[in-house]
């Protein structure tokens, strides 16, 4: 879904927008896959009553959104090779990312997972942007028969990695990835807010506790609490 | 009573003058950083601000939200940094971008824990009321089952009023048979105020799980849909004791808050608006004077009585 406006409150990948449906209380926090001065486009599955009704919204429908939430991906502090994991619908925030990468004169490669060949999109953008793309799918339809931990390249290839996708992926990457390797994951949770007032998403981190919706969705693998 | 007023929002709440009678209710509003970003937070009347315990606590286990039809679920467990955070860090910080006396929240386990937070809160010169909250539905062990017998409320009003110098506002459970009782026995303990109505306890269950969504179980019922049953009990409250009313639950429009103020409140809390939309309090200020208009009210104060 494309929304015309104002994307320039978008000041990070991997932040989200929290949008207001007609008839549900509550705004469904999306991430952003695409920004500019005039767009904000989003890729949503449809996994509940309020994205349902989202796929049949027409074109020119005006959406109360509030835009630019949440924390983001921070770059790379020095020349690093980072690596993209994407699950799902993990995918679209990381396609800004690798935009922001390579225009930073990063050369990012990605990983991207799916449940099957039907269910894949985005990897030709992502190759269209000038990434090294390996896809792997649960049921071997494309690319790598299995999970992204099976797909991953070898550790010398990348010095950070970014994710973002369903907590089980992220726990495996966590455990499938050299401890060294710095790496960025981007966590998904049932919000009220969106942006940081009501705690309904908060959760313990090394040293405290963290909203998921105003200091993440990204937290830095070394805070990350895995036991839960 | 007699007295011009030049502001025909203003209220007065327990000898406090307010500008206007909204007041984002705690639990919703933080230390009311997140919404000073968004505007100046110094046009509300006050705000409530997250409810605070003796010590930090880190809250329930996520999921803590789950919607419902015209409202939502919480059971996020009174999260907060602890008394001694909140004076040494946030209520400096809140002065830097709030000018008015502040309502501070106040939960606990203990009568102990309500007086030793109490009257730490009492000694900070921007804490204008102390709201007692014995109403927390989130929490064993605690909270609500204080605001659920007349006695123990009486108890806790007791030994805050006896440890504290500034007003006193209990705020009350509506998961009660007769919240009328227990707000005279926090009346007749010395309570300055009631507020009321806290969140009613619900739950819903995920249909692929089959299990209840919030890792808590159930959690407090808050939005649009409690509206009526909060303002019947505002009404029922008013007319059983004489001290003032803060009323609250489910207001979303200024049309709500005339309402509310109705029924019987002095000024109102808005909980869960502030959530669905960060400007909510703002636009029911700027609201209110037309919808005064439209139905003939010419100050807020005419509507108490």
């Amino acid at each position: 879904m494309v929304l015309e406006g104002d994307g320039t409150a978008v000041t990070a990948p991997g932040q989200f927008i929290d949008i207001k449906l007609d008839g549900r209380y509550l705004r469904r926090p999306i991430s952003v896959h695409d920004a500019d001065e005039g767009s904000i486009t989003i890729i949503y599955k449809v996994l509940g009553h309020g994205t349902d009704d989202m796929t049949r919204y027409e074109p020119g429908k005006p959406l109360d959104v509030l835009a630019g939430c949440g924390n983001g991906f921070w770059m790379p502090t020095g020349k690093e090779t980072p690596l993209l994991i994407g699950g799902g619908v993990g995918i679209p925030p990381l396609y800004l990312l690798a935009k922001k990468l390579i225009a930073a004169g990063r050369k990012p490669q990605a990983v991207l997972g799916f449940n099957s060949k039907e269910d894949a999109f985005c990897i030709e953008e992502f190759r269209a942007l000038g990434c090294t793309v390996t896809a792997a799918s649960a049921d071997g339809s494309i690319g790598t028969k299995g999970f992204v931990t099976d797909a991953l390249p070898a550790p010398d290839t990348y010095d950070c990695f970014y994710t973002c996708g369903p907590l089980p992926m992220l726990r495996a990457l966590d455990a499938a990835i050299p401890a060294g390797i710095p790496g960025q994951f981007s966590f998904e949770e049932r919000m009220g807010c969106g942006f940081g007032a009501c705690m309904g998403c908060t959760i313990p981190v090394k040293g405290g506790y963290k909203r998921i919706c105003k200091d993440g969705p990204v937290l830095a693998r070394e805070e990350i609490l895995w036991e839960k | 009573m007699g007295e011009v007023r030049e502001n025909r929002l203003g209220v007065t709440l327990c000898g406090i003058e307010l500008d206007n009678p909204v007041i984002p209710a705690s639990g919703t509003f933080g230390y009311g950083r997140e919404f000073a970003e968004l505007y100046d937070i110094n046009i509300l009347g006050t705000f409530s601000f997250k409810g605070t315990t003796k010590d930090a606590r880190l809250g329930n286990p996520v999921p803590r939200i789950a919607e419902t039809s015209c409202g939502m679920l919480n059971a996020v467990g009174l999260q907060n940094p602890g008394v001694n955070h909140v004076v040494a860090h946030e209520l400096p910080e809140m002065k830097r971008f709030f000018h008015k006396p502040v309502m501070a929240n106040v939960s606990g386990f203990s009568v102990d824990d309500y007086v030793y937070t109490c009257e730490k809160l009492d000694k900070e010169p921007q804490v204008g009321w102390l709201e007692v909250n014995v109403s927390c539905p989130n929490v064993h062990g605690g909270g609500m089952s204080f605001g659920t017998d007349p006695k123990a409320a009486a108890a806790v009003t007791r030994a805050v009023k006896a440890v504290t110098t500034k007003p006193v506002i209990l705020k009350l459970s509506p998961n009660v048979t007769d919240i009328t009782e227990i707000a005279k026995a926090c009346e007749d303990a010395g309570a300055d105020g009631i507020s009321l109505i806290n969140t009613l306890l619900g739950m819903r269950i995920d249909l692929k799980t089959r299990k209840p969504i919030l890792a808590n179980t159930t959690g407090g019922l808050s939005g649009p849909a409690v509206f009526p049953v909060a303002l019947r009990m505002v009404y029922q409250v008013a007319r059983a004791v004489s001290v003032p009313i803060v009323g609250m639950g489910g207001i979303a429009s200024a049309e709500d808050v005339l309402e509310m103020m109705m029924a019987g409140a002095t000024a109102v809390e808005v909980g869960a608006a502030n959530l669905v939309d960060p400007f909510a309090c703002k636009k029911i200020i700027e609201e209110l004077p037309a919808a005064m208009d439209k139905y003939g009210i010419n100050t807020l104060q005419e509507l108490k009585g």
